[in-house]
């Protein structure tokens, strides 16, 4: 079963690496960026039966840091 | 007095932190390596050094948290054991959940080496009696992600409760409030960005740092 993890910065974090790259598009002449926040996509490959709770710890003890980061689990279609 | 430094793959200040643990305690630290089970027994002081453990993947500090050896750190932080961790040391004890908050990004997206003016918040913490309350130290700091955040619930309760150790002087890094290094709650817990372990003798450019080890360290032997 193929999982994908998006992680992203809580609303209200500074994002430095985003904005720098905000800058950059300006730069390169695109205008009506509002915003840019950077991610982090994990793609896991897991066993069928790998349970939503399974799923859950795995984001909570490892890869995200809930101090600063949400996560959003998406299972890839059949 | 006995006494360990944690040497992680990518640990690069574990000899600077060893060798000013010797020479403020007169005894040699024992080296401890991440894939050790068992922290050797009756140990009065554990040190996480600086440096990039396992490369600094996924975020600082993230891996070396959950490294065989933490566990063993973990229980002996929570029985009253002293922790000291620097730098990378801190950012591991943030993600082994002692103590709050996280260290992000530097504000200004730079890495960050050069010596700065901290302010001793609370002088009396057990790494910190041996400064006055106010008083401007000077210690070098080098590093990429030192941005301290925590919410605002979370700063205020270690403002309340004395827990801010040291205070960047000048802003450095983006650190919420400038906090530079804090202590958890029992006090037996010390996170810090700056490296005291570099400013131990003025061959080195300063020894400000050498009375946080004279401080820890006196009140256990």
């Amino acid at each position: 079963m193929k999982i994908r993890i998006h992680v992203s910065l809580k609303p209200g974090v500074l994002d430095p690496q985003g904005r720098a790259v905000h800058h950059a598009l300006e730069g390169l002449g695109f205008a009506g960026v509002a915003d840019v926040r950077i991610g982090r996509l994990i793609e896991l490959d897991v066993a069928d039966d790998t349970s939503d709770a399974a799923l859950t710890d795995m984001c909570e003890k490892l890869l995200a840091n809930t101090v600063i980061e949400n996560y959003r689990i998406e299972k890839a279609a059949a | 007095m006995k006494s360990a430094v944690v040497t992680f793959p990518g640990s690069n200040c574990d000899r600077d932190m060893w060798t000013a643990m010797r020479d403020v305690s007169g005894r040699e630290p024992v080296k401890v390596w991440h894939g050790d089970a068992e922290l050797p027994d009756g140990l009065d002081f554990i040190a996480l050094p600086g440096g990039f453990s396992y490369g600094d993947y996924l975020r600082s500090g993230a891996m070396a948290a959950n490294s065989p050896i933490m566990r063993s750190i973990v229980a002996a932080a929570k029985r009253g054991v002293p922790v000291l961790g620097v730098c990378n040391g801190f950012q591991i004890l943030t993600e082994a959940g002692l103590l709050p908050g996280a260290l992000m990004r530097n504000a200004g997206q730079t890495f960050i080496c050069r010596t700065v003016a901290l302010k001793v918040e609370n002088s009396q913490t057990m790494f910190t009696s041996g400064y006055a309350a106010g008083e401007e130290i000077r210690i070098p700091v080098a590093h990429h992600d030192g941005n301290y955040f925590a919410d605002e619930e979370t700063l205020d309760r270690l403002e309340g409760e004395g827990r801010v150790a040291f205070r960047y002087a000048e802003s450095c890094n983006g650190s919420r409030r400038d906090i530079a290094g804090i202590v958890n709650a029992a006090g037996n817990v010390l996170g810090m960005m700056p490296h005291p372990e570099r400013a131990i003798e003025d061959a080195h450019g300063g020894h400000d740092g050498r009375r946080l080890f004279e401080s820890a360290l006196a009140e256990l032997v």
